[in-house]
Formats: C-alpha cells, sequence, structure tokens
C-alpha cells in the first residue's frame, strides 16, 4: 500500500516538475526578449532604414525582404503541394511508389536547413544564375516547405470524412467534381493551417537565406533584387557586436510575427472546428 | 432456398427489376442470387438482421459498390428495362438517375443554398434566377424551406441532425432523380426529426420510387408499400433473400419461417 502511494507520489511529482519546466524555459525565452527588445520598438524602428555603421534607426527594408521571400515562397509552395498531395491521396496507386514518395518527403522535411541553403547557391544563385535574390531565397525556402505543405494538405485530404465524398458521387458528381468540389474545400481550412505554420517557419528561416539572398540592406522590388531578412540582420547585429538592442528589437518582431503566424492558424482550426 | 420472383398480388409498372444477383467482396460471397422487383412511385423497404446484406444490396442500383476496390457484381438490375452494368452505361449519368441518402447525415461543409445548388452546378446550370427556384422548390419538398428561407447563406452543419438529413434530401431532390436510396436514413437522428422525414417519404413517393434499408421494423411497416426480408443464416455465407411481398402480408402473415421468427423478434 505505502509503496504504491510513494510510486504514485513520485510519479505525480515527476510529471509536474517536467511540465513546469516546460513552461518556465518557454517564458524565461520569451520574457528576456521582450525585456531586452521592448524598448527599441516603435514605428520609427519598424518604418525607417538603418543608418550608418551602427545600424541605428530603424529595420524596414529587412521586414519588407522577409515578408517578401515569404510571400513568394508561398505562392510557389501552395499549388505544386496541393496537386502533389491530391494525387497522393485521390489518385495514386497506393503501394509501394507512393510509400517511398511520402519517406522521401518526410525525410526533405528533416534535411537540415543549412543544406538546403547550401543547395540554393549551388543550384539557384550559381548554376542557374539568379544570383542572390528574392526569388533564389523563395526557390530554396520552398524546398523546405514543400514537403510540410504537401504532406499537411495530403493528412487534411485523407482526414475528410467518406461520408462527404460519398454525398458527391450520389448526385452524379466525377472523380474530379468530387475532389474539386467537394473534398478540397471540407479540406481547406486544415489545408490553410497547414500553409501558414509553414509560413511561420520560413520567417524564422536563417540558414536558407543567409545563403541565398544575400545581405545587402535593400528594399526589394524585383524578385531578382537582393535583399537582407530580419533573420540575418538579427544575425549579423549580435554576431559582430554592432548594436545588440536593434538585435533584441529584431528579435522580438519576429516573434510577434511568428507568434501572429500560429495564432492565424489557430483561428482557421477553430473556425473550421464551429463550422 | 433463394426466392424466386413469384407475381406480387398487385402489378403497378417496374421501376428497377434485380434477376439473379450474386455480389462479392474480393474473395467474400455476400449476397446470392438475389431476384426482386422495385414498384415504381412506391416506398419498398428492406429489412434484415444487421451484416445481412441489405446496405450492399442497394448500392448496386447507382453502382456505389463501384468505388469499393475488389468488388463485383454478378447478374442483371434493370432500371426501366436497362442492364445498370451495361459497358455504356456511365455510373456518373446513373447516379443522377438514382440518388442516395446516407445513415450519417453528410450536408458538404458549405452554406445551405450551396449544398442543395451542388447537384445542378455539377450539372452546369450557372444562372442565379434558376438556381434560386430550384433550391427553393427543392427545400419546399423536403419541408425544410420554412426553417432555412433566412438562413440559406448559412453553413449546412450547423443545422440539427435531422434538419440535416432533410438537407440532404433536398439536395439529391434537386437533381429531380427517378430513385431515392435511403440507407438507414433514420438511425443517426432524434425521433421527431424521424416521424418528419417518415412523413416527408409519405409525399415523395406520388413523384419517385422510393428504397429504404432500416433496421427498424416498426418503421418499415409504417412506411413501406413492400418488404423484402434479407438474413445471413451462417457467418461467412452470402446472403440471401427470404421474403418479399406487400408490407402489409409480410407483416401480418409472412409465408416463411424465418421471416415470421425475425418480425416477431426471435433473433436479430
Amino acid at each position: 500500500m505505502i509503496n504504491k502511494n510513494i510510486t504514485n507520489a513520485v510519479a505525480l511529482t515527476l510529471l509536474w516538475i517536467a511540465a513546469v519546466s516546460t513552461v518556465a524555459i518557454l517564458s524565461t525565452v520569451i520574457l528576456y526578449v521582450v525585456l531586452n527588445g521592448i524598448g527599441e520598438l516603435s514605428p520609427k524602428f519598424i518604418f525607417t532604414w538603418p543608418e550608418g555603421v551602427a545600424a541605428e534607426g530603424g529595420i524596414w527594408p529587412t521586414i519588407v525582404s522577409t515578408m517578401y521571400v515569404t510571400a513568394l515562397a508561398m505562392l510557389i509552395v501552395t499549388p505544386i503541394a496541393i496537386l502533389a498531395a491530391v494525387y497522393l491521396a485521390e489518385y495514386a496507386v497506393q503501394g509501394r511508389l507512393v510509400a517511398i514518395i511520402r519517406f522521401a518527403a518526410d525525410t526533405l522535411a528533416s534535411v537540415p536547413s543549412i543544406v538546403m541553403g547550401l543547395f540554393g547557391l549551388a543550384l539557384f544563385v550559381e548554376a542557374a544564375g539568379i544570383g542572390f535574390s528574392m526569388l533564389s531565397a523563395a526557390l530554396a525556402l520552398s524546398f523546405l516547405m514543400l514537403p510540410i505543405v504537401m504532406r499537411a494538405t495530403e493528412e487534411a485530404i485523407r482526414s475528410v470524412p467518406k461520408y462527404i465524398r460519398w454525398g458527391s458521387y450520389g448526385l452524379g458528381a466525377t472523380k474530379w467534381q468530387t475532389v474539386s468540389r467537394s473534398v478540397l474545400p471540407a479540406a481547406m481550412p486544415r489545408i490553410i493551417t497547414g500553409i501558414i505554420l509553414s509560413t511561420g517557419r520560413a520567417v524564422g528561416e536563417t540558414a536558407v537565406v543567409i545563403y541565398t539572398m544575400g545581405q545587402a540592406i535593400n528594399l526589394p522590388l524585383s524578385p531578382l533584387d537582393s535583399g537582407r531578412p530580419m533573420t540575418v540582420h538579427l544575425y549579423l547585429l549580435a554576431m559582430e557586436g554592432i548594436n545588440l538592442p536593434a538585435a533584441y528589437g529584431t528579435a522580438l518582431l519576429l516573434m510577434i510575427l511568428i507568434l501572429g503566424f500560429n495564432l492565424g492558424a489557430r483561428y482557421f482550426l477553430h473556425r473550421n472546428r464551429k463550422a | 432456398m433463394p426466392y424466386s420472383a413469384a407475381p406480387l398480388p398487385d402489378s403497378g409498372p417496374n421501376k428497377i427489376e434485380v434477376t439473379g444477383l450474386d455480389f462479392y467482396y474480393g474473395d467474400f460471397h455476400a449476397l446470392t442470387d438475389i431476384t426482386v422487383v422495385i414498384r415504381e412511385k412506391a416506398v419498398t423497404a428492406f429489412i434484415g438482421p444487421s451484416g445481412c446484406g441489405k446496405s450492399t444490396f442497394i448500392r448496386c442500383f447507382n453502382r456505389m459498390n463501384d468505388l469499393i476496390p475488389g468488388a463485383r457484381a454478378e447478374g442483371l438490375i434493370a432500371l426501366d428495362g436497362q442492364d445498370v452494368y451495361a459497358p455504356d452505361v456511365d455510373p456518373v449519368d446513373l447516379r443522377r438517375r438514382i440518388g442516395m441518402i446516407f445513415q450519417q447525415p453528410n450536408p458538404f461543409p458549405m452554406s445551405i443554398y450551396d449544398n442543395v445548388a451542388f447537384g445542378p452546378r455539377l450539372q452546369g446550370v450557372k444562372k442565379k434566377v434558376e438556381l434560386d427556384e430550384v433550391v427553393q422548390t427543392s427545400l419546399e419538398r423536403a419541408n425544410l424551406w420554412k426553417e432555412t428561407k433566412d438562413i440559406l447563406g448559412r453553413n449546412g452543419l450547423a443545422l440539427s441532425g435531422g434538419q440535416q438529413q432533410r438537407l440532404c434530401i433536398a439536395r439529391v431532390l434537386a437533381v429531380e432523380p427517378e430513385v431515392m436510396l435511403m440507407d438507414e436514413p433514420c438511425s443517426a437522428i432524434d425521433p421527431t426529426s424521424v416521424q418528419k422525414i417518415e412523413d416527408l417519404m409519405a409525399e415523395l413517393k406520388d413523384r419517385i420510387t422510393i428504397v429504404i434499408v432500416t433496421h427498424n421494423m416498426q418503421q418499415a411497416a409504417r412506411v413501406s408499400d413492400f418488404t423484402a426480408f434479407f438474413l445471413q443464416e451462417e457467418a461467412g455465407e452470402a446472403a440471401v433473400l427470404v421474403e418479399y411481398d406487400r408490407t402489409a402480408h409480410i407483416f401480418t402473415s409472412p409465408t416463411d419461417r424465418r421471416t415470421e421468427d425475425y418480425i416477431t423478434g426471435r433473433f436479430g
């Protein structure tokens, strides 16, 4: 009896400690960045250019670069990922080949991002001659996002209840009509959630873009313009000790952006459940 | 001993004629030698214990079983005299003529309006006036118009279970089918809604032929004109059609001992 109670108490304590440490670590990081960065945040910091050797002033071009490359990568990834997922989930004969494709996608998703950066440098920047640019970076990023969005989309399609498909076929829909008019709309909230989450990852990605976008502080207009994303700006400011407060300000802004993406994803899922 | 197609006491026109149908899921022989006629503009009920192949059987009528890998039917099913499994029959066209209601109400996650307009849109109807009209008519025929006319833009999933099922009926009616198959349409909804759907069936049979699979013998007795009793006598064996007759006859003086045992609650 006593033994059982003691085991129980010990287990509970361990679980409690684990849970509390997780929350504590997370809040420490957030608190640290917030405390150090909050003083920097101002409209001026967000909307003006860095000035002088110490990068005083704002980080506007880096925010634009990050948004630009993320949006571009998303435009590249979304159609390909959705078409591939539809094929895998609905049309491909389920067997070895499909299992191999899935395994390859999962492996691709776990390739270290610096390897993908190096690959992007070799293929897009140099071999294809696109140079350091939004396009090179977006293409390299899309390699990273593609498997994530594709697998999320595939899961979303698979989780559409068979009753929905039956309803559609039962009304005289062809396979493509069923897929495009009832399965995809039913899966859309979860697909969008997957896209948003992978976008959040792209915003925070450093290793890939450092090799492919360049470092020059530009306001990119064409996809062939180079630029400096927030993460690289943060890296340079901090590593070279140029301007630590601005580095923390950038870090805080990045965290807010990514939090925004995560909340957006939650909102879509929640709206889906309520419906 | 399979049932043979004896003429029924009254002879209205036949809508569907099934002759010597065998059905297989891969190696499993699910139904054997089924012969039955479905009368036009009447309600025919298929009853029998779980797993006796009733649902499998009605899914042959509109070839929904084609969607299941390894499923195969042998024998003849004729709709208005034409073999539905003939090579020149497109199952997509067939399913427009034979609509289907499922056990689980399955509105699409879109507005009530879009749910009902789904079928007509598949067929290329685009004009808003036409769609408006077919949506209203179909919802009226499904006795759902009064409840939904002010909330047509709301998601179909926001309706109650019984309303969802009537929405699915409206969705099927919108493509003007000749036959409506109902696979246990009331087993997942509340009793008040069951009443509404049974009333609806009585109204609809003036215009269309209805086949309903049900576990509920009282329901079969209430709604149907003809009843077929299916039975799988041994696990793993193919199910047979034991008896088929006017509903009143099946429930008052069944010919077969096994039918009597079933409807008096001795098994199943």
